[in-house]
């Protein structure tokens, strides 16, 4: 019984993505789209925290997105796995429930 | 494609869903539509529960009067929720402390236990994080607002 987490907006302007971590169960995954993805952003201020998430949880950022910001697989903390959107539905049905933090 | 069978819809099944409310009352419209949906959810009988994190922990303060501000003041709705099934109302402790709040500052919500009389009971359970966060693994359904 695991979780996918959606976070869709900049941890720099807003708190769901510290909430999200915050409430990470075991087994849980992680994933960032549309504004979410800068949070995975390599030296970022949250990068110390996202890798650190890594090393116990999943965590997945959205290709697309990344690459509409002008970022690629190169830019984003270790630990973190590019997905496409078939890949965000395999995470939707590999899990038993999807929660999309606001 | 041969064994893949069409989803199974009965209406007699009940799944718990929970209502996650991160955001203060005013000044964005999310706890109001949050609420609008909870009322309507419960007219098909579902296992509803509230969650009140971040922010969303304002939604239940005692003492809101918005009539400087020309907004309909829907706090006294949640006292309403009992009648509707509605008893379980989750508030994370980290997030009143964050706030500088205590469980007093919120309003009483009760419901009546019908099994025991109709006596009052509180809906309001005051939980932490962790505890939140294995209550949010047991629901079918998590509705972010």
């Amino acid at each position: 019984m695991s979780t996918l987490h959606t976070v869709n907006k900049s941890p720099f302007e807003r708190s769901a993505f510290i909430s999200a971590l915050n409430h990470l169960g075991p087994g849980d995954a992680l994933l960032m789209i549309e504004d979410g993805v800068v949070g995975a952003r390599k030296a970022s201020a949250f990068a110390g925290l996202l890798e650190k998430t890594a090393k116990n949880f999943s965590v997945y950022v959205l290709g697309p997105d990344l690459a509409a910001r002008g970022m690629a697989e190169k830019d984003v903390i270790q630990g973190a796995r590019l997905v496409d959107y078939g890949g965000f539905v395999d995470l939707v049905t590999e899990h038993d429930r999807t929660q999309a933090w606001l | 494609m041969a064994d893949v069978k069409p989803p199974e819809i009965a209406s007699n099944i009940k799944k718990k869903l929970m209502y996650v409310n991160r955001k203060a009352p005013y000044g964005t419209i999310y706890a109001l539509e949050s609420l609008e949906v909870v009322l309507i959810s419960a007219a098909f009988e579902q296992d509803v529960s509230l969650a009140f994190l971040d922010d969303g922990v304002y939604q239940l303060m005692k003492g809101q009067n918005t009539s400087g501000i020309g907004m309909k003041n829907f706090s006294p709705t949640f006292k309403a929720l009992g009648d509707y099934e509605i008893k379980k109302l989750y508030v994370e402790k980290e997030s009143l402390d964050e706030r500088g709040l205590k469980p007093d500052d919120l309003m009483e919500i009760s419901y009546e236990d019908e099994d025991e009389g109709f006596a009052k009971k509180p809906s309001v359970r005051i939980v932490n994080r962790s505890e939140l966060t294995q209550i949010m693994a047991q629901q079918d359904v998590l509705l972010n607002f």
